[in-house]
């Protein structure tokens, strides 16, 4: 009896020493399941089809790597979708980290908890031909000239008043969509994305599309980094920059990017 | 007080009473939320997203500025509105046959304008008909975000005033033609003076909730306040700015509201 009970201690001291191993047990809003949101709806190349359950896209691989290196398989994450809006509210959130694009800033980092970056995006001019035939290139005076546009809710505002300091007020938009309708439209002649984005605005929205050039985020003074967003003070956190650190480290996140992301060596650098 | 008879005295007593009794349940109130609201366990995170004073500080002065584009739009769509919104009143009324096709254009226009959300028409025409191929500046969302504003609410204008039209009584228009005067004359000295005067609070509401829906022109580029506020709230993540705006709105619209309210207190006495 003595012995079946000391074999019965031994066993869950084990069990618990494995369950001890994962960093984010019982730190998830569910135990055993890991919650992650993105945006509604998710944009190609970071999910593709709007549906980050089949882990195709960078950011939807990116979050099934970190879920991986955290302890969770798959079929442990489960998917919800926030605004930016609902992301920044106060109160319980309901997700255990959120990607959608999430520039890390100070200010932002005063309201909410970011992870390490798990990408770092170079900006990227998109602007249409007919723009381009009237003259328009890559160099920083020719695009002070341009009548520039930019999604509000995004870094590219502040981005463009550092970089370019265009020499008219720029017009905002709600969401990438509207900026390409005002392109069309002929309000605006450019518009500043990160790259990948911008790629896939040109190639897939726009009529006529052209990126012009882009800042690679090395020359940039302040560069785009992604990362993912928690809850202020989230005891996830650790856990979570422990998982990116790892899948830098091995280079899995490099080749996530080469997978999913498109080779952008072909866009000129604007000087 | 010698003077005072024992009824005013009561009177008299009974008015402090009241007061009395209205401030210390209006007092009650303003202190129950004061200490209540504190003590629930999400007010120092929601105090930190919408009232935060560093936050106020910084964005203030850049809302402001960008007021002055919404009080810009709003002075140039008001009185193309009202012109708008009268000829379409006056086109409602007409009672000559051979003019039908104009009393029938007013009541389609109406009744397509009026049932529309303004945030489509100004989509439709804003980003529409400049992309039809129009050079600059003549595509500018100013110019056809303004004019999307003006087509919807000179829609309701033309309602409020053709209600003036009818409210005056029908005998006034048998008089007018009586003496002589035609019906275009009847409609200018005799009915119209009369209909403005009477649909003037209404019409002030209509224009305090033009004062707001200026900001819906943001959605088609133009940096009014309420897009300068989004762009503050997703630069901090902070929801203060939005906070920001709502005062500086309210600065304009509650003036603008109790002035609405004496003019109709004072038609309300004219009429009694």
């Amino acid at each position: 009896m003595k012995f079946l009970t000391t074999s019965a201690l031994a066993l869950m001291m084990a069990t618990g020493a494995m369950a001890a191993e994962s960093c984010a047990t019982g730190k998830t809003l569910t135990d055993g399941t890991l919650t992650i949101a993105t945006g509604n709806p998710a944009f190609f190349p970071w999910v593709l089809d709007d549906a980050p359950e089949a882990g195709k896209g960078y950011e939807a691989a990116v979050a099934y790597a970190i879920a991986g290196k955290m302890g969770f398989d798959s079929d442990a994450v489960t998917w919800t979708r926030t605004s930016f809006d609902q992301s920044i509210q106060p109160g319980a959130k309901d997700f255990d980290f959120n990607l959608q694009q999430f520039s890390i800033t100070a200010e932002r980092e005063e309201m909410v908890d970011f992870s390490d970056p798990y990408y770092t995006s170079a900006m990227a001019v998109l602007t249409t031909k007919s723009v381009v035939e009237n003259g328009a290139e890559p160099t920083i005076a020719s695009l002070k000239d341009l009548v520039w546009g930019a999604h509000a809710t995004t870094t590219a505002l502040p981005m463009l008043n550092e970089l370019i300091q265009p020499n008219t007020a720029p017009l905002l938009y709600g969401d990438n969509v509207d900026v390409t309708a005002a392109m069309q439209a002929g309000q605006i002649d450019a518009a500043l994305f990160d790259l990948p984005t911008a790629l896939y605005l040109s190639a897939v929205v726009l009529n006529d599309g052209v990126i012009l050039g882009q800042f690679p985020a090395e020359n940039t003074p302040s560069p785009d980094h992604f990362g993912l967003l928690m809850a202020e003070g989230s005891a996830l956190k650790p856990c979570v920059d422990e998982a990116i650190a790892a899948l830098k480290a091995d280079g899995t996140l490099a080749a996530i990017e080469a997978e999913w992301l498109q080779e952008t060596t072909g866009v000129p650098v604007i000087k | 007080m010698p003077s005072m008879t024992r009824r005013q005295a009561y009177e008299a007593r009974q008015r402090r009473r009241a007061t009395l009794i209205a401030a210390g349940s209006t007092a009650a109130v303003l202190i129950a939320l004061i200490v209540l609201i504190p003590l629930t366990p999400g007010w120092e995170a929601v105090k930190h997203s919408f009232f935060n004073a560093r936050v106020f500080e910084k964005t203030f002065p850049g809302l402001l500025n960008a007021f002055v584009m919404d009080v810009a739009i709003f002075a140039w769509c008001a009185p193309l509105i009202a012109i708008l919104g009268l000829l379409l009143a006056v086109a409602r009324d007409i009672r000559n046959p051979a003019l039908y096709p104009l009393k029938l254009f007013s009541i389609v226009y109406t009744d397509v304008f009026r049932g529309l959300p303004v945030i489509l028409v100004i989509y439709l025409i804003g980003f529409g008909i400049p992309g039809l191929g129009l050079p600059r500046p003549w595509n500018s969302p100013y110019i056809w975000g303004s004019l999307s504003l003006i087509l919807v609410y000179a829609a309701y204008v033309a309602e409020i005033l053709r209600s003036g039209i009818e409210s005056i009584h029908t005998s006034q228009r048998a008089a007018a033609l009586s003496l002589g005067l035609s019906s275009s004359d009847t409609m200018r000295f005799v009915i119209l003076p009369q209909a403005i005067r009477r649909v003037v609070p209404a019409n002030m509401n209509m224009f305090i909730a033009l004062q707001k829906d200026v900001a819906l022109l943001s959605f088609i580029g133009p940096v009014e306040i309420f897009r300068q506020a989004g762009v503050y709230k997703s630069l901090m993540a902070n929801f203060t700015p939005y906070v920001g705006a709502a005062l500086i709105f309210l600065a304009i619209t509650v003036p603008a509201t109790r002035f609405a309210d004496h003019l109709m207190n004072k038609q309300a006495k004219a009429r009694s």
